[in-house]
This record gives structure tokens, sequence and C-alpha cells, in this order.
């Protein structure tokens, strides 16, 4: 066993972790951070997509010591109180869920996205949404929802 | 996965120190390969010697007709810098093509190539633009550097450290991807630079990445598409598998040299 210690939604934390321990397990079961999802655990699905030091990764493709010394936001960090992140508002407001599941990675994909690319079009959108597999909607409305996020995001 | 010790190497010769006291021990940097096959049962290191984050190894150089790549830089790095945009746009268009935003974000340049995955697309590019290819102990032209599928020149302790790319006067790299995975079910990458013509060939090789000499010799005459278009490829060394037959991937290969070609002009 090996002692993590990161940042994670603005509060440090520390835990004892093998060489083998998932940053998502970490983040899950250490942390008690559930909103972070294990869909497929072959990197392919995104629903474990967190921020490390500002860039979009898969939580389950990488090891909890990998991440030692680095700055982490999750689902849970976007919030401000009872503020809906504007992406989070955006999902709300143009139904971009069914059953949720994938939604804390498309969610973390998406602001990932809008930060980095101005103007965004929808081609770009979907193209962006490589590595985020959703199951029940059809992608229609995820990807209304980023671009809805998009506009209303100051550049 | 399999118990392992996990250790940050701060420089390239304690990863090498470490890698060499022990056959059972492997280098990490990005893992977006590595992790995978470890949660599979597929590998059982002693321990994992993450060079990810290692300053010298993380940069992207451009000095004279080169750029110059350390082994940990991310793909989406490549992918973004302005240098590779303005010096050599086809590695910026193969980086920003990999696998997902996510995984760009981790995998590397120098993982990539020492995986020699025959679905990878840097193998491609170094191939294509006869990169040299630097490790801790030598420099390794690519030809002899991609020696069959999964196989290197590297030896057990040697760890690459960065990649070199003349600037070529035309290059373009167009992939089929499959449609589930986004692997290279074929990718070419066409390139003139001032030495000779290139054409790598990768996703479709059964001995890994290789090159095209018949489209190679065709293009030194007449840089068209129509040239290579109608070059068949021998279906013997090409692999056969659930994505797609050798002679499915035989006429990929000439349609997406076709492609390339186009795309440099």
């Amino acid at each position: 066993m090996a002692l993590v210690s990161m940042t994670v939604n603005g509060k440090a934390v520390s835990g004892e972790v093998e060489g083998r321990t998932l940053l998502v397990q970490f983040i899950r079961e250490n942390l008690a951070l559930t909103g972070t999802h294990v869909g497929c655990d072959t990197s392919q699905c995104g629903a474990c997509v967190i921020h490390m030091d500002g860039k979009a990764v898969k939580a389950c493709t990488m090891l909890a010591l990998q991440a030692e010394g680095s700055t982490i936001t999750t689902i849970e960090g976007l919030a401000k109180g009872d503020d809906l992140h504007p992406v989070q508002q955006a999902f709300k407001e143009n139904h971009g869920l069914q059953c949720g599941f994938c939604t804390p990675g498309m969610i973390m994909t998406a602001v990932d996205m809008i930060d980095r690319i101005p103007n965004l079009d929808e081609e770009t959108v979907r193209a962006e949404l490589e590595g985020n597999i959703c199951r029940c909607t059809g992608y229609q409305n995820i990807v209304k929802s980023i671009l809805d996020a998009a506009e209303t995001t100051p550049a | 996965m399999y118990q392992f010790d996990y250790h940050r190497a701060q420089t390239v010769a304690e990863a090498a120190e470490l890698l060499a006291a022990n056959d059972e021990n492997t280098l990490i940097a990005g893992g977006q390969t590595l992790i995978p096959t470890l949660k599979q049962r597929l590998a059982m290191p002693a321990t994992l010697i993450d060079i990810g984050n290692i300053a010298d190894l993380n940069f992207i150089k451009a000095e004279g007709n080169a750029i110059t790549i350390g082994a940990a830089t991310k793909h989406a790095d490549v992918a973004s810098s302005p240098d590779v945009a303005k010096h050599l746009p086809a590695l910026a268009h193969l980086a920003a093509h990999i696998g997902d935003p996510a995984v760009r974000n981790r995998g590397t340049i120098g993982g990539s190539l020492a995986n020699n995955d025959p679905a990878a697309d840097y193998p491609a590019a170094a191939l294509g633009l006869d990169a040299k290819i630097h490790t801790n102990k030598r420099l390794i032209d690519a030809d002899p550097y991609f020696t069959g599928m999964f196989e290197t020149a590297l030896e057990e302790d040697e760890i690459i450290t960065e990649v070199t790319f003349p600037h070529p006067e035309k290059a373009a790299y167009v992939k089929f991807p499959n449609p589930a995975s986004r692997y290279a079910m074929v990718g070419v990458f066409v390139a003139k630079t001032p030495i000779d013509i290139r054409v790598a060939v990768t996703g479709a090789g059964a001995d890994g990445v290789f090159r095209m000499k018949e489209m190679e010799d065709a293009l030194s005459s007449n840089w068209s598409p129509d040239t290579v278009t109608g070059i068949k490829v021998p279906e013997d060394d090409l692999l056969s598998d659930l994505h797609g037959a050798a002679d499915y991937r035989s006429h990929l290969i000439s349609v997406m040299a076709g492609r390339a070609v186009a795309a440099t002009m």
C-alpha cells in the first residue's frame, strides 16, 4: 500500500491505495464520490470522465498513484451549491439524458470541449463525443444541450 | 489486475536503472494501452515505472528543418501545437484522430511507438517521414526500428526519449477507422521528403506497419492519386480478421493511398 494525495473538488484528500488501484476506484470507494461512473471499464464508454489538471481524462484508465499531486474535478465539483453549472442546466432544460448513467461523463466531456473549442458546431460536438457512449438518447438531445450551453457560456 | 508496485521516475537515468534491475519491470507513460492490458491480466509487471511526468520527455521543439517531440508528449499536445501545425500538419491531423479526446489527453507518442500496435497511427508517421527514434542509448532509423507486430528494435532496458521528424515537402495521412473501435483498419501516410518518397501503411500488415515500395516508385515519376489507386497490394502479408478480410484491406490500402496523395495536392 502507498499513500496518495491530490486535490479533489477543491479539497485536499489522501488515502492508502495499492499500485493497481484505479483512480476511479479511489474516487468512488475512498472518497465516496459516486457521481463518477464505471460503465465499460475498458476505456470506451466515457462514463468515468473527470478533469485532471484541467483536462478531460478517463478515470478508469489511470492509476490512482498516477494522479499524485494533481488537481481533480468530478461531476460533484461543478455545481455551486444549489446553482447548477451552465452545462448541467442545459442538459436539464434540453432533456439531454434519459437513464442518466452516462451523464456525468457526458457533462465533464462537454465542459472540457466548450472550454477548449470556440464556436462549437454540431459536427464538432459529435466528433468530440467519440469517447462517450449513450445507449438511451441517440445523442440528439445531448448534442443539443452542449450547443445550447456553448452559446450561453461567455468565451 | 495482478498486484504490482508503482514507482514514479524523476529522470530517464533513474527509470533506466530500475528497468534494468528486473526483467519483470515495465514502463508506463500515458497507460492508454497498458492499463487495459493489465486489466485483462495479459501482463504481470513487478514494478510499473512511470515516466509520464519526466519534464525532459515532455516537449515539442521546432529546430532547423525538423520537429523533435519528447517521448512522453501527449497526443493532444501534438495535435494542438502551433509548430506541428505549421511544419507538419499531417502529423497534427494524425494526432488529432487517435482514439478520443480523453485518450489523447493521456496517450503518448513514445508509448505508441514502443508498443507498435499493428493498428496504431504513429508508426505510419514515423516510417512515412523517415523519423529518427532517439533512446537513452542510441539513435534508431524508422526502417530498422519496426521489426514486427508489437515488436521493435528496442532492447529490454532501452527507453525512447524523443522522436525527430524532418519537414516534408508534402505529406498526408488518411485512415479508414474501424467503425466501433476507431483503430485504423487501414491508415496510409504518404510523404515527399527532400530525400525520398515514402508510403507507409498501418492497420493492415500481418507484421505491423510497412512501406509500399511499388507505390513509392510510381509516385516518384508521377505524384497523383491515380498512380497509386491502380496498384494492387498483395494479400499474402495482410491481416485477415473479424474486422476485415485481407482482400478488403488490400482494396482499402489503394483507396486510402489515393486519398492521401489527393490530400497533399
